[in-house]
């Protein structure tokens, strides 16, 4: 992408340059495509100005910071209410659904608002939680860590959770028996190696996970690490070339791992 | 403003000039011309540089606050603490001097690159926990706007270390102080240990100690180039050249009982161009020794070690470089998905790669085998004779293996206690140390830089406190023991 910019400068910025001068830190690096005709804008001031350069990165911290935030341990709701109704209170907050024994369902609704009824439930187990699509990261997964019962965990769809966050799942190996990962955009099959720690575990999907290298083999392998589950996920034959169809007919069934 | 003016002008005169060449065949000729007289002009605008004679632009410069020797990860993680830490913003000059920018010798590429927190002395867990910390929000702390996000492909496998019945007291204090500081490590019998990796055979097996969470490998070559990327937008120079001299001034000081001391201090760094006799003289505030195997050379060239042995000024560095072999090879076979880093009692380790059921892995040798540390040639008789039999005997399946490729590394071996050594020297006073970590400096890289920035900019220690690895313990000989060393 270096033709559009070439008219800006005398001379190409140089990546290692020795000198730093007015026109500042411009990185050599192609802008992605998928940049909004926006940001060029800014990308450019920032090239030239300091000041600019110094506003993106704190738009770039803000975004962390409120990140940080939603996913802040509620450590004064777990003190009065429990841990279950702190772990509650934080699914909900993000906007997803709880499912407490016993009970239904509980969901916020489409304007984020939820009723505070199962503050009143302290000593109730929470049995499933569904966080799809929701904003949980490493550090949110504290307040579900908690749930010592818990049995079905959803996290489909959600773009900060990854491998880290799977390495944490171990405390959860006693109760839990469903896990759904499909689609996160984070997860990779290095991430999926730290499941085996979840001995119970009897369902697990992990359909479409775009960072997977190797779908089809991937699930081979996790099947044969966790051979009492059921995986849910890549066809193993996703892998093979999609031009080979006589040899797909030849070949009926799989072949065991 | 100038730049504008003077380029319509030079642009109208380049049309006229090709249009209407009145000398056939010197239409590039002129161009060339041009486009020299065009730099020129560039380098006397403010941002270049300004040399009326020849172009000096591969030098480092005159005058630099810091001098950073190695430009491998614990440089340039000094390097990016520096800049980070430093108040104001833009106070501080630093140049990192490396003399291979293709890191073809340099021990962290060449690094298996696990990261674990099972150690013996409670210093080394903390730097690892920080640095774990620090890999796991890698894209807060190393974000250069722009740039693609950075990917360190890191395995949260775990690292699992088996003990005999000899080493099985002592992994247990060790477990004991790891998860007092905090990491998260659990014991297992040998009867847990086949339920749990069914493959492992646990003969000569007492106890064996599993990391859960906060262990793993990645790749040490993402990390070390998002540092990169990270302290050139920070402002930091970089200079390929090697350091050759250093000179200095003495000063002859009493203590408070009245023995006499020679401080010294280092008042210029001699950089030498690749393949040239040229070199450009530093001047310089502090000079850090971040050359990773190399440490004890660059030592040596500032005077530390030349004394009367027994004395402060007789102390060596002692760090040397030491060859390590990594073997990488193929079991069809082999573990699953979830094998750990796996370290058995006779020193043999290995690692799952990808999900090809490649593996690699390898051995240190004893103080007798050591091979010479003179080039990175693999010895494959030594992983046929010393580690395929120990692999054999604890994974029943490595028996059926072949051998795919090999690699050599160094490690930046400390002789005294393989340990790093961290902090200013007593005697040449403005000479820091980030060195000797005996194969376990990258997974503490983003500490030791923090501790040292904080070092160099505070004085002492602020985050971790460092002070067991300072330089003072060889002289005095308390020795930082490490046990855990793979």
């Amino acid at each position: 992408m270096a033709a559009p910019r070439a008219p800006l400068h005398l001379v190409a910025p140089l990546w290692n340059a020795g000198t730093r001068g007015i026109r500042g830190l411009s990185s050599a690096a192609a802008p992605e495509g998928n940049q909004q005709k926006g940001r060029s804008l800014l990308q450019f001031l920032a090239d030239r100005f300091y000041d600019v350069q110094a506003l993106r990165e704190y738009l770039f911290r803000k975004q962390a910071w409120k990140m940080h935030q939603k996913n802040r341990p509620f450590t004064y709701i777990k003190e009065r209410y429990g841990p279950y109704a702190a772990g509650a209170y934080f699914i909900l907050k993000l906007g997803g659904a709880v499912k407490f024994q016993g009970k239904e369902w509980i969901r916020s609704d489409a304007r984020g608002h939820f009723s505070l009824d199962f503050l009143k439930l302290q000593m109730v187990p929470i049995e499933a939680v569904d966080a799809s699509g929701c904003a949980v990261n490493y550090q949110g997964l504290d307040n579900l860590l908690a749930l010592k019962e818990l049995q079905v965990l959803w996290l489909q769809r959600c773009p900060h959770v990854d491998d880290w966050c799977l390495s944490r799942l171990h405390p959860l190996a006693n109760s839990l028996q469903e896990l759904s990962l499909a689609g996160c955009p984070k997860i990779s099959e290095r991430g999926l190696a730290c499941l085996h720690h979840l001995q119970n575990l009897r369902k697990l999907d992990i359909s479409d996970l775009p960072a997977v290298s190797n779908p089809g083999l991937t699930q081979i392998l996790v099947e044969e690490m966790l051979p009492d589950c059921k995986v849910v996920g890549a066809d193993w034959a996703q892998g093979l070339k999609l031009g080979q169809e006589e040899q797909y007919r030849d070949i009926a069934s799989p072949i065991p791992a | 403003m100038l730049r504008t003016a003077l380029r319509p002008r030079w642009g109208r005169a380049l049309l006229a000039r090709g249009l209407g060449s009145r000398r056939g065949g010197s239409a590039p000729d002129q161009n060339g011309k041009v486009s020299e007289i065009k730099k020129k002009i560039q380098s006397v605008l403010p941002g270049g540089a300004w040399n009326p004679l020849y172009d000096t632009s591969y030098l480092p410069p005159e005058h630099s606050d810091v001098v950073i020797v190695g430009g491998g990860v614990i440089g340039l993680s000094v390097a990016y603490w520096l800049k980070r830490l430093e108040k104001p913003r833009g106070a501080i000059r630093v140049l990192v001097v490396e003399r291979d920018h293709t890191y073809s010798r340099a021990s962290t590429v060449l690094s298996v690159g696990g990261i674990r927190q099972q150690f013996s002395v409670p210093e080394n867990i903390q730097l690892s926990l920080f640095s774990i910390e620090f890999l796991r929000n890698i894209n807060e702390y190393l974000a250069v706007v722009d740039d693609p996000p950075l990917d360190i492909q890191f395995n949260p496998s775990g690292y699992l270390l088996l003990a005999s019945e000899k080493g099985a007291a002592l992994m247990e204090s060790n477990v004991k102080v790891q998860r007092q500081e905090g990491a998260k490590v659990c014991l297992m019998s040998p009867e847990q240990l086949r339920n749990k990796f069914p493959w492992i055979n646990t003969d000569g097996v007492a106890l064996a100690s599993y990391g859960m969470e906060h262990e793993g490998w990645f790749d040490p070559w993402c990390l070390l180039q998002g540092l990169r990327r990270k302290v050139q937008s920070m402002g930091v120079l970089f200079c390929h050249g090697e350091v050759t001299r250093f000179i200095s001034s003495s000063d002859h000081m009493e203590t408070r009982s009245g023995e006499e001391v020679t401080l010294k201090r280092i008042h210029e760094v001699h950089v030498k161009v690749d393949r040239s006799l040229e070199y450009q003289p530093v001047e310089c505030a502090i000079v850090i020794n971040a050359a990773g195997a190399w440490s004890g050379q660059i030592a040596q060239l500032a005077g530390i070690g030349k004394g009367p042995p027994g004395t402060l000024q007789g102390t060596k560095l002692p760090v040397e470089p030491r060859k390590r072999y990594v073997y990488v090879w193929h079991c069809p076979q082999g573990p699953g998905l979830e094998t750990p880093f796996v370290v058995d009692p006779s020193g043999v380790y290995f690692r799952r790669e990808g999900l090809g059921n490649n593996y690699l892995g390898g051995c240190s040798p004893t103080e007798e085998e050591e091979p010479d540390p003179g080039n990175l040639e693999v010895d494959h008789d030594f992983f046929q004779d010393k580690v395929w039999p120990s692999l054999a005997q604890r994974v029943p399946a490595f028996e059926t293996l072949k051998a795919r490729s090999s690699w050599a590394g160094y490690y930046d071996y400390n002789t005294f206690d393989q340990n790093g050594v961290v902090g200013p020297h007593p005697l040449v006073i403005n000479m820091y140390f980030a060195t000797g970590f005996s194969g376990h400096g990258l997974q503490q890289a983003p500490a030791v830089g923090r501790a040292v920035a904080e070092m160099v900019l505070q004085g002492h220690f602020q985050t971790i406190d460092l002070s067991p690895f300072l330089f003072s313990r060889f002289y005095l000989g308390e020795k930082v023991q490490e046990h855990n060393i793979v």
